[in-house]
């Protein structure tokens, strides 16, 4: 089974996220990257599959050089290789020309499955997954919190807003995973080492046969207006418990009358 | 003529879901708000729609869009909107709304926005505010692209109001293709929950990492019975197996917006901040005096959470039977 996953490499959670005011981007160029934990869960999933099922996973990403560090830590959980689309032209694409640039990629190779994080942990938009799943034109399988191959089928446990639902489809699709669906391994040394000799292959806009005004900022469809720290919500009064603590709160349950 | 604005109708236990009456009651304030709902529905739900503003229903009763997931209703609704041209469609930031969203938006090749919070017409262009998330910065941002502007509502952004309207209904063929009908609903499993709801709860008192273990949310429980309320938990406690998905408030749970919010054992991590942090009061109480939580607490106790809340539940009985 050919298995793809989609998964985003962002600046770690330990960066304080600064916005270029001329660009109105996340400033993401110099800061240290991680593998976004949801496209880790995504890598985990795809490893757990084809260790059952047999076949590879090629991890496809979008970004800076500075992404590579990410790319890496997939290799090493036990990804076979990897497509890295490096283009400056690529910046400031919205979800559709992020969409568009990770089908083309897809195809460029036969592919069973992709599986991609319902969102990404830096920007949520969660859409990009049904967007590429229309280009590629296999259905989506979506939420997912649990993935049962068998043959040509899959079925999955999809979250619902009373419980799950659970929903039937053939291969080729994509499916998108929920946060904690697994818990993502840890790369072992061996895994490290064995990352290092793996291929990365890098493509640009033109190599996917995208022209630069369909993706990047150029293309992008949706523009950020103005971007900026929302009003701060006026902090309150924070006490340290000295063995009253429960009682002051009551205290201030009685004051805003709600005992 | 006013803009027309259309609201993608969403039933859940046979019932509309909160956020479609929220966009509806907007979307009648900003133009003519019309309805597309598709799929088994009660009798009385186009009369529902109408109450919050829908002055135009379409409709399809057709069972496909109940058995099959995304595709049937992407098609019927990119065919209504290629023939009606509204100058915006609402969908709640659901699992089905953003399925149908990133169809339509490919599809249509327009784009869309993501957890809008507030948006506003201008000559035909829409400006949508997206209310500060994972990166605590807030944005406004347009969709160039002609046409349909597709916009994805965070729950909660409006509230409800009934605004009753003289109501048409026009009935709309579902598509019969079967290369629609590939992803198949086979069953929906309801996982029973205990207690009080999250949904439209007065009093939530939430527990994280914190907590330890899943022993512990007994004690929240207790502090939840006394106060009236309910109790719900981070994606942390969750992923950790103490307590099922149901009770998760954050980025990837519920939002919520309660009258009091207990923050137990939380250290405020933006992605469950941006799930309570329009709660009127918020009252938390964490080890760590640099935790981000008491940044947007009205009350805060730095101290020990196995010690502060039964203290506290104490305190609340011993008042209240006073």
């Amino acid at each position: 089974m050919n298995v793809i996953v989609c998964g985003k490499v962002i600046p770690a959670s330990s960066v304080t996220i600064e916005i270029d005011p001329n660009t109105k981007r996340m400033v993401r160029k110099g800061v240290t990257h991680e593998l976004d934990p949801a496209a880790a869960s995504a890598v985990e999933e795809g490893l757990r599959l084809t260790e059952k099922h047999g076949g590879t996973v090629v991890l496809i990403t979008m970004g800076i050089s500075d992404v590579t560090i990410g790319i890496r830590n997939a290799l090493a959980m036990g990804a076979t290789s990897a497509v890295h689309i490096l283009d400056d032209a690529v910046a400031g694409s919205d979800t559709l020309g992020t969409a568009k640039l990770l089908a083309a990629a897809i195809k460029k190779q036969p592919f069973d499955l992709v599986i991609c994080a319902t969102e990404s942990s830096d920007s949520y938009s969660g859409i990009v997954p049904g967007q590429i799943a229309h280009l590629l034109g296999v259905p989506p399988v979506t939420f997912a919190k649990e993935i049962t191959i068998d043959g040509n089928n899959i079925t999955i446990k999809r979250q619902s807003e009373s419980g799950y639902d659970i929903v039937e489809s053939t291969l080729p699709a994509l499916v998108a995973v929920s946060s904690g669906i697994n818990e993502p391994r840890y790369p072992q040394l061996k895994g490290i080492m064995a990352a290092k000799k793996k291929e990365i292959k890098v493509y640009t806009a033109a190599d996917l046969g995208l022209a630069t005004d369909q993706v990047g900022e150029k293309g992008a469809r949706e523009k950020v207006l103005t971007i900026g720290r929302p009003p701060k919500r006026q902090a309150g009064k924070v006490i340290t418990d000295e063995g009253e603590g429960g009682k002051q709160i009551a205290d201030f349950l009685a004051e805003i009358k709600v005992i | 003529m006013a803009d027309a604005i259309w609201v993608y109708a969403e039933l859940n236990d046979e019932r509309f879901t909160p956020t479609t009456l929220e966009m509806l009651t907007k979307a009648a304030e900003v133009g003519k708000a019309e309805a597309v709902l598709l799929g088994p529905a009660p009798g009385n739900a186009e009369q529902t729609l109408a109450n919050y503003g829908a002055s135009k229903i379409y409709r399809s009763a057709d069972q496909v869009y109940r058995d099959y997931l995304t595709l049937p209703a992407a098609e019927t609704v990119a065919g209504l909107i290629q023939q009606h041209n509204p100058a915006v469609m609402l969908f709640a930031s659901s699992y089905t709304g953003r399925d149908i969203v990133a169809n339509l938006s490919a599809r249509l090749d327009c784009g869309a926005i993501s957890d809008v919070g507030d948006f506003v017409l201008k000559d035909g262009s829409v400006e949508a505010t997206i209310p500060a998330l994972g990166a605590s910065y807030q944005n406004t941002s347009t969709l160039v692209s002609q046409g349909t502007k597709l916009l994805l509502v965070r729950p909660k952004s409006f509230e409800p109001k009934v605004n009753e309207q003289p109501v048409s209904v026009e009935e709309i063929q579902a598509p019969s293709d079967i290369a629609l009908q590939k992803v198949h609903m086979k069953e929906r499993v309801v996982v029973k929950r205990e207690g009080p709801q999250l949904d439209g709860a007065k009093t939530i008192i939430s527990g994280g990492r914190g907590l330890k273990g899943e022993e512990n949310f007994a004690m929240l429980k207790e502090l939840a019975d006394v106060l009236g309320g309910a109790v719900g938990a981070t994606r942390a406690a969750v992923d950790a197996g103490w307590v099922p998905y149901a009770m998760q408030i954050g980025q990837t749970g519920k939002t919520v917006k309660p009258d009091l919010y207990f923050a137990c054992g939380i250290s405020g991590a933006v992605q469950h901040l941006s799930g309570m942090k329009t709660s009127k009061f918020i009252v938390s109480i964490n080890k760590d005096a640099e935790a981000p939580i008491f940044q947007y607490s009205d009350f805060g106790v730095v101290g020990d959470v196995f010690k502060v809340v039964p203290q506290l539940v104490e305190e609340i009985k011993k008042r209240k039977g006073a």
